[in-house]
């Protein structure tokens, strides 16, 4: 399997004596994100600078595609590497077009080229055109953000550098970005090394997640979900956190549940149809299978229809070819009837779950 | 004050407007080519003082005592290499005056280039001279100007000292109108010198505004 960025046995230590880096060797696979996690002070920062030459190691090496990053010019290596940092860094006296447009300039492209390319970015990183002529003091924290993103996309890097570019924005748009991260990241398949504290974000972002401990020392790189099951020693499992267990779910897909269609009823059926499934809960659906609402057996009249009573609002909803085990845990855990409702994509209830089936489905994985 | 004359002659002013227009031409002159030569000294000095940390307290304290000398002294100094009406003798003198305000304005403007804006400027690219032209230069004009505008001010009114040594631009009118115990004189010069003051910084103020419409201050209108 080809592999872009190496590291290879790499060490830093600052003049002042501190270990940065403690002989770290790991590869971020081509096209994949690749994040680094970890206490602050773990070497995350300095690692990801010895990509782009901002920082040299005191010993080991670090190799795109198989070459040392030393044998290229420094000014000319980082053009090809997009870099994003937490606080933007944009350049203040420039307009949002120009501040997009600084690499392809740097590289020699013409004004008009650039501008367009620019202009191209914000739609792709979802800014209105129309901020291009403004300057980076009028704009948003998450606009900036999204600014910071296009800037390092503008030459069309194949790598990209980005040490915890959401983590000073609220938690509403950090979300938001995250989102629109991963669906440019769906289009553009670059290879990027991400820097992050929040085991959150590093487990909802990376394909593969590179664990930090101070001192520099890499104590563990796998996928999310095997990080998750596995962690390497006290140090991960402490970092992962006590919800770990929780957290897992996200990766196990929501159609592993079986599900029951007993109590799913059309609105149409009567009280006694209602009465003899026996349950304490049953659905109503529409013609067409859209969830209604809940009845409660008790509370349900000598005769009639579903379709006259007043149901309780079915609540949240998953998706069973889409959602994971976590999103319906949270479901069932907010559903009146303790039962979450699954749904096709195109909105049609399949069946339903409670807690007897997740608690089978969890223990089996 | 004889008896009739009024405090201001207007009709003086009116005869004499040629040769008050020319007086003030070239107290114009006078103090601004300082300010110019000023600038060319203080940009470079500026960037070696922030290139190399140890360079700017000793640079400091020599624009700072130099500052502290009385101007007619300075003046004084310089006439046995300049000679008595060069203008020189007062330009010298004044672009060193301008350098206290001006160092320490270029050096702090250099300083308004965040950490995060100069590490994205190395992470893409930029060249170290590249990125003092591009980046740190223009960032630092907001505060470059303010220095300007000061070091403009001070310059105007140093310059009527300069006729205690046979060259003072409106400083004439003082001398003179002392002279002849002639007030309108003296009013007119402190006038003038008022006008030009407040007429060359509006015009910074305008440079400064079209310069940098990216800066905050100044702009709360907007
Ligand atoms: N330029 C530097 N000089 C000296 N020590 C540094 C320098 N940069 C970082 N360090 C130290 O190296 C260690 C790792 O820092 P860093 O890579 O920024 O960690 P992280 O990004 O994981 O928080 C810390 O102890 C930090 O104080
Ligand atoms: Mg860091």
């Amino acid at each position: 399997m080809s592999r872009l960025i190496t590291f290879d046995g790499v060490t830093k230590r600052y003049p002042d004596g501190t270990v940065a880096l403690d002989d770290v060797s790991l590869e971020c696979a081509t096209g994949e994100i690749t994040v680094f996690v970890g206490t602050s002070g773990g070497g995350k920062t300095t690692a990801l600078r010895t990509i782009n030459r901002m920082v040299e190691p005191t010993s080991g090496r670090v190799l795109i595609d198989g070459r040392s990053v030393l044998g290229s010019k420094p000014a000319e290596l980082r053009r090809g590497v997009g870099y994003v940092i937490q606080q933007a860094g944009l350049f203040p006296h420039r307009t949002i077009v120009d501040n997009i447009a600084t690499v392809p300039r740097l590289l020699g492209w013409d004004k008009k080229k650039a501008r367009a390319r620019s202009y191209e970015l914000m739609e792709r990183v979802g800014l209105d055109p129309a901020m291009g002529t403004r300057y980076p003091y009028q704009l948003s924290g998450g606009q900036q953000q999204r600014v910071g993103v296009a800037r390092a996309l503008a030459a069309d890097p194949p790598i990209m550098l980005m040490d915890e570019p959401f983590s000073a924005v609220d938690p509403v748009v950090r979300a938001e970005l995250q989102g629109e991260f991963l669906r440019l990241q769906s289009e553009l398949h670059k290879t990027i090394v991400f820097v992050t504290h929040d085991i959150d974000e590093a487990i909802k972002l990376g394909d593969r997640i590179a664990v930090f401990q101070t001192g520099g020392r890499l104590v563990q790189v796998d996928t999310p979900e095997k990080l998750l099951a596995h962690p390497a020693d006290e140090f991960v499992s402490g970092f992962v956190g006590r919800d770990r267990g929780i957290r897992r779910l996200s990766f196990v897909p929501a159609a592993e549940l079986p599900l029951r269609s007993d109590v799913v009823l059309p609105e149409t059926a009567s009280v006694a149809d209602a009465r003899a499934t026996g349950e304490p809960w049953v659905l109503a659906v529409d013609g067409t299978r859209r969830p209604l609402g809940w009845a409660r057996a008790e509370d349900l009249p000598d005769s009639g229809a579903l379709a006259g009573l007043r149901l309780t609002d079915p609540g949240r909803t998953f998706q069973v070819g889409a959602d994971s085990v976590r999103t319906v845990l949270d479901a069932v855990i907010l559903s009146p009837s303790g039962l979450a409702i699954g749904v096709d994509s195109g909105g049609g209830v399949v069946g339903v779950t409670g807690h007897r089936e997740l608690a089978d489905t969890i223990t089996a994985t | 004050m004889s008896g009739g004359e009024p405090l201001i002659r207007w009709d003086w002013i009116g005869s004499h407007a040629g040769y008050l227009a020319g007086l003030a031409g070239r107290h114009l002159y006078l103090s601004l080519i300082p300010v110019v030569f000023g600038l060319i000294v203080s940009v470079p000095l500026g960037i070696a003082c922030t290139r190399w940390r140890w360079v700017y307290p000793p640079v400091l304290t020599s624009a700072n005592v130099l500052y502290s000398i009385p101007s007619l002294a300075l003046f004084l100094l310089f006439i046995p290499y300049t000679g008595l009406f060069s203008d020189l003798t007062l330009i010298i003198p004044l672009t060193l005056y301008t350098l206290s305000v001006l160092v320490p304005n270029v050096v702090d403007g250099l300083r308004q280039v965040s950490a995060p804006v100069s590490q994205a400027a190395t992470a893409m690219g930029f060249g170290r001279l590249r990125q003092l032209l591009q980046v740190e230069l223009p960032i630092a004009v907001p505060v470059v100007i303010a220095g300007v505008r000061i070091a403009t001010v001070s310059s105007i009114s140093l310059v009527s000292v300069g006729q205690l040594i046979g060259n003072g631009g409106l400083g004439v009118l003082f001398t003179d109108g002392q002279q002849r115990i002639f007030p309108t004189e003296v009013i007119v010069g402190i006038a003038l010198t008022v006008v030009l003051a407040f007429a060359a910084d509006a015009v910074l103020v305008t440079v400064q505004r079209l310069l940098t419409p990216w800066a905050r201050t100044g702009r709360a209108a907007a």
